[in-house]
């Protein structure tokens, strides 16, 4: 029972990976960048669901709705201060100011919300599901967690599949001025991928805080670190792949912890992500892309 | 230019060697007269410490091309192998100058073994995926030396994972506490050993960028499949840079470490990786000088900033934001190509 436990855990962990993971490897399908201020993202997601709940006592679900409200603006506020005019520019340019638009972010927040840890409020109901007679519980929030991750998943699978946006989205992604000239927007299209980007985190925050409720201005840095790994481990670009990735990094990582050591358990996380590219180098579901000489 | 015909590479070179050498009489001079802030006395080791560390990592982005987001963790290897090194010659070796350099050598073939180990899985992934597994790596190392304990008695050195498993011996000392790090390092590490850390970087950065080798490294980055298709052996020259570099960052590690009582391998975190990539790309890639200037400016900049206390990092990120944003805007390159002359005709024929 108690791997059972273990594993619910781990998917559930894996879930809010995968969410974060997503946003990261849409936008780097589209604009071939990665964006640090991602994780931050995460954090000013969950600092604002915090304070419409506790501090002005609105219920948890508008409180949520706010969080992605807001970190939707800033998505697509970062990109165009930020990213937009850096288009052109080397990809290392454009990560040093990913970089320091982290930097922004975290720093902004310990100004404003200061470096105290917040205790976050449960925004999902406390309480836990017992089964097989009490031997298995689940909590709550781990089951809104998966659910969530299964819902954004089929979401955006029938997003970039269906809609027009989403073929626009993908078309950008394979070629920006082949698709310039067939008439996409292509600006528009890449904001609106920080933006969907931008809006998971926020619900990722969310969850996360709920989850492991202490909120500091870095909270987001280490799991933003993971989640990007978990896309690179599901191969980046690819959107199933950030599903696949993200769930078998928070597997990995609590089987680490229940079974081997807590101390030791990054490290094994990233041991087993260096064996997964040594053999397969573009991630589990990343595209073998051939050299032609 | 007079006797001796340079070319423009030498001439630049020198010129790195020529400003570090200036820089340090300047700053010593300024130091033996009393001019210096006691903030920045307690700098320049840093500040040398951080130079070795871009000039190295710019040998991999660089010279190399290719992206290492785990710099900080040869940084690591070297402080932590080379504290203990200095700490257990402690006794045997009476002299604090050949003490550290003990230290700062043993901090460096550490790092480069490492470095090795870690370069050839590492090096067959490209681009993104190498970056990532570099930072993985640096997490890696990172991780165990939180969990090292290492010990020293009569018997000799003891090493324990997880807890402190050491066993010592009476009169036996506890190096590396695991997380606690390595506490009552002696001070040892100086300015003038510092710059004349830098300065063999420099030589050794220098004399293998011109080297055969060098040209070697250079057009595997150009161009991978050409420099494979008139037969170089593009893992051995990865390798070599990678190592090299490694090396150098295990001795900048060292000295850092030996700059402060205490030290852990939290200080050696993916941030500290990331502020060594800032400074190689503020300074520009392949540009040694660049780096230099960069790693001193931006190690500087935090304390200058100080009077504004708690905005000090905002303000930090803006002007980092803004520096990439101006450096990569056509508008103002072509304001700054009007001030130099050399490199605008360049400009007209192209």
């Amino acid at each position: 029972m108690a791997f059972l436990s273990f594993l619910i855990s781990g998917i559930s962990l894996g879930s809010i990976y995968a969410i974060i993971a997503l946003g990261y490897t849409m936008v780097y399908g589209i604009a071939k960048m990665l964006n640090f201020a991602h994780g931050d993202v995460i954090m000013v997601g969950a600092y604002i669901c915090f304070y419409a709940t506790s501090r002005f006592q609105l219920p948890p679900l508008v409180g949520i709705l706010l969080a992605v409200v807001v970190c939707t603006i800033l998505g697509i506020v970062i990109e165009r201060l930020a990213y937009k005019p850096l288009r052109a520019a080397p990809v290392l340019a454009v990560l040093i100011t990913a970089i320091g638009m982290s930097y922004f972010l975290q720093n902004a927040a310990l100004l404003l919300w200061s470096s105290n840890p917040k205790v976050f409020p449960p925004v999902v109901p406390t309480g836990k599901i017992s089964l097989f007679g009490g031997q298995l519980t689940i909590s709550y929030v781990t089951v809104v967690a998966i659910l969530c991750c299964i819902v954004i998943m089929l979401a955006l699978t029938w997003f970039t599949s269906k809609t027009k946006m989403g073929k626009a989205m993908r078309a950008c992604s394979e070629d920006k001025g082949a698709s310039q000239l067939m008439g996409i927007n292509v600006n528009g299209t890449i904001s609106l991928t920080f933006a969907i980007g931008s809006g998971l985190a926020a619900i990722a925050g969310v969850l996360l805080c709920s989850a492991y409720p202490t909120l500091v201005p870095t909270t987001g840095a280490m799991p933003g670190i993971k989640a990007f790994t978990a896309a690179v481990f599901g191969g980046i670009g690819s959107i199933p792949g950030a599903f696949v990735g993200g769930i078998l990094l928070g597997i990995i990582e609590i089987f680490a912890k229940a079974y081997i050591s807590t101390q030791l358990s990054d490290p094994i996380v990233f041991a087993v992500l260096i064996i997964v590219l040594l053999v397969r180098p573009a991630g589990l579901l990343g595209k073998q892309i051939r050299e032609k000489v | 230019m007079k006797s001796i015909r340079l070319n423009k590479t030498t001439r630049k070179n020198y010129l790195t060697y020529g400003l570090v050498i200036v820089a340090y009489v300047i700053l010593q001079l300024m130091s033996s007269s009393g001019a210096t802030t006691s903030t920045l006395q307690g700098m320049l080791v840093p500040i040398c410490a951080y130079v070795v560390m871009a000039i190295s990592l710019n040998l991999t982005v660089g010279i190399l091309g290719e992206l290492s987001l785990g710099h900080a963790g040869f940084m690591s290897v070297g402080a932590f192998t080379g504290v203990t090194a200095a700490i257990a010659a402690g006794n045997a070796i009476p002299s604090a100058a050949i003490r550290l350099i003990v230290g700062m050598v043993v901090g460096a073939l550490f790092a480069a073994v490492i470095g090795f180990l870690i370069g050839i899985p590492v090096l067959r992934l490209r681009g993104d995926y190498l970056a990532i597994v570099t930072l993985a790596f640096g997490e890696i190392i990172k991780g165990i030396f939180n969990n090292l304990f290492v010990g020293i008695d009569s018997r000799g050195l003891h090493i324990s994972l997880l807890s402190d498993k050491t066993n010592l011996a009476e009169g036996g000392k506890l190096i590396i506490g695991g997380p606690m790090g390595i506490g009552s390092i002696p001070k040892i590490s100086t300015f003038t050993g510092g710059a004349i850390l830098i300065m063999i970087t420099l030589i050794i950065v220098f004399h293998l960028v011109n080297s055969r080798a060098g040209r070697a490294i250079m057009a595997v980055r150009d161009n991978r499949i050409a420099a494979e298709s008139i037969g170089i052996n593009i893992t051995k020259y990865k390798l070599m840079a990678f190592t090299v570099s490694a090396a150098l960052a295990g001795a900048a590690g060292s000295l850092f470490a030996m700059n402060y009582t205490t030290i852990v391998a939290n200080k050696f975190d993916f941030n500290t990786s990331i502020l060594i990539l800032v400074f190689v790309v503020l300074g520009g890639l392949g540009n040694m000088l660049g780096s230099i200037i960069a790693a001193a400016a931006l190690t500087i900049l935090p304390e200058a900033l100080r009077q504004f206390s708690d905005y000090r990092m905002l303000v930090y990120a803006i002007v980092l934001i803004l520096v990439m944003l101006a450096t990569n805007n056509d508008t103002f390159k072509a304001f700054l190509a009007k001030f130099k002359p050399g490199k605008k005709k360049k400009e007209e024929v192209s």
